[in-house]
Order: structure tokens, then C-alpha cells, then sequence
């Protein structure tokens, strides 16, 4: 299912419904969190991704007015791009199967990370990364503001 | 359980899409969502190679789930500012199409 919708992504030719595949595509990556007993995980990607992302996406797609001429087309070098996509694959498919199984011997494991030690971790363990993220998501939304406001120099 | 190797494949194949989109779509709204959907796949491999690592006892801090976190952050400062520069492009040369934007081609 994340596939499919990924791939919708790609080909689609309405702009407004890549962004709806994309949803469906997060939703079920959200999916595949859960399977790999990541709650926290899932729920924060059902918040961001689909919550916010899309909805910003949605945004910039009315507001640049790419529905108006819904019909976009892929460029000339597609057929270029689907070699090179098709190889990578290749190449990661080839990888992950020659490497050494992980006959996961934590088959049985039942519970998630407890959201209380993922906390305690990441304000401990991972406290500088923290804060870096932080001043990072800073910077990106006075940088964002500031690109996209009215009356710049060429408003 | 599922074994380690599909869901990498899953991942991969999530990732080949992605590089697809980049490469064959000409809207930078549209590139983006496919930036999107490659992050997505790191962070698929991220938190399968977390979970299986978990009883191997080389694990620890939950590293995975974090980065992972981290990875989520990231994407979403990136999209906000890439999305503030589509529109900045599109209030100024009227296109999102980025095989129009040659103002730096040399």
C-alpha cells in the first residue's frame, strides 16, 4: 500500500491528487511503524507528516496556482530517471538481500520503548541534538517567514 | 514477525520512488513531496534496523527511535522553507516549473 501510493505520487498527472497519494502513502508508512512496535513513532508521523506536511503542501499547491493548469507534465529526461531509479533499486535490493540475515530473535519482543525512556533518553543522551533541532526548526521558520512575506526588494 | 529484509525492501523500493520523482517531475512542489517520500524510507529502515537490533545487546539509548525523531524535525523545517522559496519562485517568475528557472545557469 505505501508503495502504491508512492508510486501514485510519481505518476499522477493532477497535482492535487499526488498530494492525497501522499497522505495515503504517510498513513500507511504510519502503518509499518506500528507493526515495528513503534507507537510513538506512528503517532508522531500521523501528526507531522499527515496533519501538517500535506496540509502545508495543499497550501503552496492553491496558492501557486498549479491546479489551474492541472496537467503537468514530466520532463524530458523521465526515461533517464526511470533507468536510474530502477538501478538504485537494484542495487539496495541486491545489497539488503546479500547481507547477513537477522533472524530476529526478537520475534517475541511485546511491548514498545516506553514513552517514559524514550523521554528520559532523549533529554539525556540526546539532549544536544535536542537543542540543535530546536534552534534548527528556529532558524527554518524566521527563514521561511522571511522568504515568503510581502515587500521584499522584487515583491 | 516479518523478517528484517522486507521491510528493508519496502524502504528501497520507497526510495527508488523518490529519487524517480525527483529526477522525472518538472513542478518543485511535486519534487518536494518526492523528497518527502525518500525521508520516509530512511526512516522505515531506521526503525526496522531499531527493533531488531533491540535484542541483540548491542543497542542502546534507543538510537533509532531518535534519530528517527530527528530525521522527522528536519523534514518538516525543510518543507516549510522550501515551500516559502516555491512561492517566493512563483511570485517572481510566475512558474514552479524548475526546468524555467535558469536565472543561475551560467
Amino acid at each position: 500500500m505505501t508503495l502504491g501510493a508512492g508510486l501514485g505520487v510519481v505518476v499522477t498527472r493532477n497535482v492535487a491528487h499526488a498530494a492525497l497519494l501522499l497522505l495515503v502513502s504517510l498513513v500507511a508508512v504510519a502503518g509499518l511503524y506500528l507493526i515495528l512496535f513503534a507507537e510513538f513513532l506512528a503517532l508522531v508521523q500521523v501528526l507531522i507528516y499527515g496533519g501538517a506536511i500535506i496540509i502545508v503542501l495543499l497550501f503552496a499547491i492553491m496558492l501557486t496556482r498549479s491546479a489551474d493548469y492541472p496537467r503537468i507534465s514530466d520532463n524530458r529526461q523521465w526515461p533517464l530517471a526511470a533507468v536510474a531509479a530502477l538501478g538504485l533499486l537494484g542495487v539496495l535490493a541486491a545489497a539488503f538481500l546479500a547481507a547477513p540475515q537477522t533472524t530476529g530473535e526478537t520475534v517475541s519482543r511485546p511491548q514498545s520503548p516506553a514513552f517514559t525512556d524514550l523521554g528520559n533518553s532523549l533529554f539525556t543522551t540526546w539532549a544536544i541534538p535536542f537543542e540543535i533541532a530546536s534552534l534548527v526548526l528556529l532558524a527554518a521558520l524566521i527563514g521561511a517567514i522571511i522568504i515568503a512575506r510581502d515587500g521584499g526588494e522584487q515583491g | 514477525m516479518v523478517p528484517l529484509v522486507y521491510f528493508q525492501l519496502v524502504s528501497a523500493g520507497l526510495f527508488a520512488i523518490g529519487v524517480y520523482g525527483v529526477l522525472a517531475r518538472r513542478s518543485a512542489v511535486l519534487i518536494v513531496m518526492s523528497i518527502e517520500l525518500m525521508l520516509n524510507a530512511v526512516n522505515i529502515n531506521l526503525i526496522a534496523a531499531a527493533a531488531y537490533l533491540e535484542g541483540t545487546g548491542n543497542f542502546q539509548g534507543f538510537a533509532g527511535h531518535i534519530i528517527a525523531i530527528f530525521v522527522i524535525t528536519i523534514a518538516a523545517a525543510e518543507v516549510g522553507l522550501a515551500l516559502a522559496i516555491i512561492l517566493r519562485m512563483y511570485r517572481n517568475r510566475a512558474t514552479v516549473n524548475v526546468d524555467e528557472i535558469d536565472l543561475m545557469k551560467w
